[in-house]
């Protein structure tokens, strides 16, 4: 038998070897047997002395085509034991996707303080500043210097808890416009301040009132201020808490501290505007108050009404919830139910 | 205020359906909060005329009627009223009618006797009984006898009518009054309204001056305008139909001729008019004064009132008669006996009025408008209306004149306002022709110089008396609907949180990312609970006139709100909460009423805040994961200066072996711990871990300033060290010691493990720390830093009496 056609019988026979290895111990094996130094192919090749050298080449790299050959068969082999190996232990380790992970508890903001970040977020966006006024407010703050004085009629819409004759839980958080007003250097441009907080009515608490809830109260000086910027101001706020598709619209209405004053309804987001009970087959849902600032809120503050003039609006961020996801019972946001609080999933 | 669109129909032409016409005074004027219609959801009601009427065989009140009820057959009808009777029109409800509210009539049997429907009575139409006549309470209604059988009844009781029921606003008191919305209403149709005329007749004869004599003792800002008529030899009954079904289509109950035409005329000018049994008057003396402390008037309903000094009076020689503006006197009262009326027409302070009414508890029709307002310039002609009215309905006579205690110079108010000023504050483009028409149709008498419009404003609109109210009339007219949209143009300006609100609302975020749900408690709680869990001793805030014992007091701290809502949740078989809140807490401050406004931060958590799942138990909270939420937030605010926790016993409320104050440098912060077992017991709750922070206190503390470290080059060494140390010995204390003498290239000391199980002595416990060196600048030599470690070793056996393990 020529050198040639040994190698091509061990080629032949490797090849099946390869083949037919079941474990990577075998595939070692085989590459140990057939390609070792003291191995068949190493045999052949040491045969080489005997040729005459013209042969020599021509043998010499059949040889080494052969061991390629076997080379590359035996590592291809290696890498699919490899791959099957892999893959078995895969399928061994497959789990339930759809079991729980373990969740890290995560805390949420609460449902009124979801409507007031984002309407400060707003109005930011639109050069307001936030200010906190205090909660325990003098009366002449407010009151008086909103054009409520003492005996007003209008007093009876807001039943007030006094601490003395002259100090009070503040009824709306625009008992710290005022102070905004006269504070405010108008050389540096207009004011233009948006007031949430907490408030309080003298109240008996049951599904819609409540002795303690939130205001949100904004308040625009400048010298061309028009009751269109209000308008449009509104709507915006109706389209970022309820959706684009929602109308506006104003109605007449008192607010002793605003003339003229508005409330503001928006289409009823349950039957978008057709009538339902929701909206007493209104179409409309009352919202907000707003009105342009009364030239003697203006005057008390040392501000020419002649000059400057402005817009004040103020709406209720608990009513707002009430509306937005059907809450019945606004003691709900101040009972703090753990199976309430969880419902309002949103950014903070 | 009720208004009557039939009434309406007197005024104006209104081919309006009522619902539109309730939208449009919605959207012009006031709000609205429906259209009454009285017969609504009611059918087969007719018109009955009774044939015979004999007593039922077996009962002593029931009646067995026959009724012609415009068919070819009479229907037999059992009637249980007690003033039935034959030749009666009456009102029947039909078989199977539909009467009051949902209720259906179906034939019947009384005592064996077949009924073939009922005869009603009004409230069985729906009549609230407070409006239903007295003397037809307890009975049937008698219809009048011109009424055709079998006609539907509605027609004959004006319950045919569409009531616009409207909420109005306190500025606008002229729309009190049927007059007042005509004018509205003839402005927004552009109408001319036909008004109400007056056709007074005077006898001659009587001069009612020389028999009434009208003093007013109280001065013209309290009353401004008080005059009287007299009529005489009037004959007491009740109104004819028409004028009953005016009086409670306006929500008013019909009294007889005399009440129901003053209050008629109540109702057309918007002007209270009070009518006095003259006879009862003392020498037919009347004044006018405030009362005298200590003064008593028993009033129409029978209330005997202690009066106040705020309170006006009428008096007939010095004795009161009458709550001015209020209510009147049971003495002089109306009755079935009188003869003679001394009529009262008078303007009175809002305050006062609004006083009297408050502190009595009186809110009539009458004191509602005096409070808002009412036309000055329409006092007499209402007095007029009325005794011509009262003359006509009760046959009796006006004497002549009219008796004045005191009189009013009314003139109307003029207004100036110019063309652009109304652009510039509607930003509007309108015409000088579109607002002159405006002031046209709200019959405001205006001249035009330039561009200014001089706006005569009538007496009955005295809410408007500046430039903005007339800017307000042109808007409401024009039309907010047709007011552009925009935004607010001019110098920009920045808007962004200070850094308070920044800390804050980051804050809040923390708070949630460590698992805590934010809550929003109540801020008024019991005096006890305000003053529970107090960062620093303060007196507290009480409310004057709180509405319940449960909201009294201001709160000092926000754990003892959270402790509640942990036990409202508890209550609720929810067991597993975490909540924090952000808020104030109010600080009294020495001479001054108002407290000092603080905000704080705290958190509470009590059972697990790990949701027991598969694999996965439930890990009850402990005083670490508390202080782990605490120290986690104070680290994000990055102060400079440390913070430590120190045990302590000083809050009674908590847990004295399980709680530590927080210091920040040498400044108190807070506290974090257990509540007490007593504390868990009176607020409801389980064992529960709070905190509570000084939210201002460390806003306004000092940040550490930011700065970037290289991060060393060289590697790191560590020893551990674990040691047998005494109890009482603080992982604080060998903290401070090792970083004391840990040399200059210790970096960190970590505690990783605490041991005091049944391997340890007793009295004893096993402490574990990684210390970590490092040098910035080289390599550290092994030697170097055993001879550091070593140092550390013998300082923990000298000073703590630690054993090295
Ligand atoms: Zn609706």
């Amino acid at each position: 038998m020529s050198l040639q056609d040994r190698l091509t019988e061990l080629r032949d026979q490797g090849l099946a070897d390869i083949k037919s290895a079941d474990v990577l111990k075998k595939v070692n094996q085989v590459k140990v047997d057939l390609l070792g130094k003291k191995g068949p192919i190493t045999e052949v090749l040491r045969g080489m002395r005997d040729l005459a050298p013209e042969e020599r080449p021509k043998v010499g790299a059949y040889a080494n085509e052969v061991r390629d050959r076997l080379q590359n068969a035996i590592d291809q082999r290696r890498e699919e034991l490899e791959q099957a190996a892999v893959n078995k232990q895969l399928a061994a380790e497959k789990l339930d996707v759809t079991l729980p992970g373990r969740e890290i508890p995560q805390g949420q903001p609460h449902v009124i303080t979801q409507i007031i970040t984002e309407l400060e977020d707003l109005f930011m966006g639109m050069g307001y500043q936030i200010v906190d006024g205090d909660e325990v407010e003098e009366d002449y703050y407010n009151f008086e210097r909103l054009n409520l004085p003492k005996d007003h009629p209008a007093r009876d819409m807001q039943d007030t808890f006094y601490i003395t004759k002259d100090v009070l839980l503040r009824t709306q958080t625009s008992a710290d416009q005022p102070r905004s007003l006269e504070n405010h250097d108008f050389s540096k441009g207009p004011l233009k301040v948006l007031s949430p907080g907490r408030v309080y009515r003298r109240d008996t608490d049951d599904a819609t009132h409540s002795h303690q809830f939130h205001q949100i109260e904004g308040l625009v000086v400048d010298k061309h201020i028009t009751m269109a910027d209000l308008k449009g101001t509104l709507t915006l706020v109706a389209n970022t808490l309820f959706g684009d598709q929602f109308d506006v619209r104003l109605r007449p209405s008192y607010f002793p501290f605003t003339e003229p004053s508005v409330e503001a309804d928006v289409t009823c987001f349950n039957c978008n505007g057709k009538g339902c009970a929701i909206c007493k087959q209104t179409g409309w849902i009352e919202v907000l108050g707003a009105g342009m600032v009364h030239p003697h809120v203006l005057e008390m503050s040392g501000i020419d009404p002649e000059v400057y003039g402005g817009f004040a609006f103020g709406l209720g961020p608990d009513r707002f919830a009430m509306l937005k996801y059907g809450v019945d019972d606004i003691r709900n946001f101040y009972l703090n139910d753990v199976r309430f609080l969880s419902q309002f999933y949103k950014k903070g | 205020m009720r208004i009557s669109t039939a009434w309406l129909k007197d005024y104006l032409k209104l081919d309006i359906p009522a619902d539109e016409l309730a939208e449009k005074i919605e959207r012009t004027a006031v709000e609205v909060d429906g259209v009454i219609r009285p017969d609504e959801g009611q059918k087969k009601v007719v018109v009955g005329h009774i044939l015979t009427c004999d007593p039922h065989p077996d009962s002593d009140h029931l009646h067995v009627c026959s009724v012609d009820v415009g068919e070819d057959e009479p229907l037999q009808i059992v009637c249980g009223a007690p003033n039935v009777a034959a030749g009666q029109n009456v009102i029947v409800a039909l078989p199977n009618s539909w009467i009051g509210n949902h209720t259906k009539i179906k034939k019947s049997k009384m005592r064996g006797v077949k009924s073939a429907g009922m005869i009603c009575a009004l409230d069985e139409l729906g009549f609230d009984e407070k409006l239903v006549p007295k003397e037809v309470a307890d009975g049937i209604f008698i219809l009048p006898d011109d009424a055709t059988p079998g006609d539907p009844v509605f027609g004959y009781l004006g319950m045919d009518d569409e009531i616009i029921d409207m909420s109005v606003t306190p500025n606008r008191g002229d729309m009190l009054s049927m007059n007042g919305t005509a004018h509205e209403l003839a402005a927004i149709y552009d109408q001319t309204p036909t008004m109400p005329t007056v056709d007074l007749h005077e006898d001659e004869s009587d001069d009612a001056n020389d028999q009434l004599e009208v003093r007013v003792d109280a001065d013209e800002h309290d009353v401004p305008m008080y005059k009287m008529r007299l009529i005489k030899n009037v004959t007491i009954k009740p109104s004819p139909l028409w004028l009953q079904i005016r009086i409670w289509n306006a929500g008013m109950r019909p009294i007889n001729n005399v009440v129901d035409a003053t209050n008629y005329v109540l109702m057309q000018y918007g002007q209270p008019l009070h009518a006095f049994d003259y006879d009862k008057l003392t020498n037919g003396h009347v004044n006018v004064r405030l009362a005298k402390a200590g003064e008593h008037l028993t009033t129409l309903d029978g209330e005997d009132r202690e009066l106040l000094p705020t309170d006006l009076l009428i008096c007939s020689d010095d004795t009161p008669i009458c709550l001015a503006g209020t209510m009147g006197g049971l003495d002089t009262e109306v009755t079935a006996a009188t003869t003679d009326i001394a009529l009262e027409g008078a303007v009175f302070d809002a305050v006062k009025i609004r006083k009297t009414a408050h502190n009595h508890d009186l809110h009539s029709e009458a004191s509602m408008r005096y409070e808002r307002g009412i036309d000055h310039g329409m006092t007499e002609t209402a007095l007029n209306a009325a005794a011509a009215m009262i003359a006509e309905l009760s046959g009796g006579t006006v004497a002549n004149g009219v008796c004045v205690g005191r009189d009013e110079d009314v003139q109307p108010v003029t207004v100036q306002i110019t063309l652009s000023k109304i652009n510039h504050v509607l930003g509007t483009e309108l015409s000088l022709d579109t607002v002159a028409d405006i002031f046209k149709r709200l019959d405001f008498p205006t001249t035009l110089t330039g561009e200014t419009y001089t706006v005569t404003v009538p007496s009955r609109r005295w809410d408007i008396h500046i430039p903005a109210d007339l800017i307000e009339e042109v808007a409401r007219l024009y039309g907010y609907d047709n007011l552009p949209a925009t935004l607010p143009t001019g110098q920009p300006t920045i808007g962004k949180l200070n850094e308070t609100q920044q800390i804050i609302r980051d804050s809040r975020k923390l708070m949630e990312s460590a698992g805590l749900t934010q809550a929003i408690s109540y801020s008024l709680t019991t005096e006890a609970k305000a003053k529970a869990f107090a960062l620093h001793p303060s007196d507290v805030t009480k409310l004057d006139f709180p509405m319940s014992s449960e909201r009294t007091t201001l709160r000092l701290s926000l754990v003892s709100g959270l402790l509640d809502d942990l036990a409202y949740n508890n209550a609720r078989k929810e067991h597993n909460v975490a909540l924090y809140e952000e808020g104030r807490v109010f600080y009294s401050q020495p001479e001054q009423v108002r407290p000092k406004e603080i905000e704080h931060i705290a958190g509470a958590i009590t059972g697990s805040m790990v949701k027991k799942s598969w694999g996965v138990a439930e890990q009850p909270v402990d005083f670490y994961q508390i202080k782990g939420i605490v120290a986690g937030y104070l680290k994000s605010l990055a102060l400079e200066a440390p913070v430590s926790y120190v045990a302590t016993t000083a809050h009674p409320e908590m847990h004295p072996g399980r709680t530590a104050n927080i210091f920040v440098g040498d400044q108190l912060v807070g506290f974090v711990g257990e509540i007490h077992p007593n504390t868990a017991k009176a607020y409801k709750v389980r064992e529960t871990y709070v905190f509570e922070l000084d939210l201002t206190a460390l806003i306004a503390l000092p940040k550490a300033r930011q700065q970037y470290q290289p991060i060393s080059k060289f590697p790191s060494i560590t020893r551990d060290v674990a040691m047998l140390i005494d109890d009482t010995v603080t992982n604080a204390d060998v903290v401070a010691l090792i970083n004391k003498k840990g040399g200059a290239h210790l970096q960190s000391v970590e505690l990783f493990d605490v041991y005091n199980g049944s391997h340890v002595p007793s009295g004893k416990k096993s402490l574990a720390y990684t210390l970590t060196y490092r040098d910035q600048n080289a390599t550290l030599v092994d030697d170097d830093v055993t001879a550091a470690f070593d140092k550390v070793l013998s300082a923990l056996t000298e000073e703590l009496g630690a054993e090295i393990r």
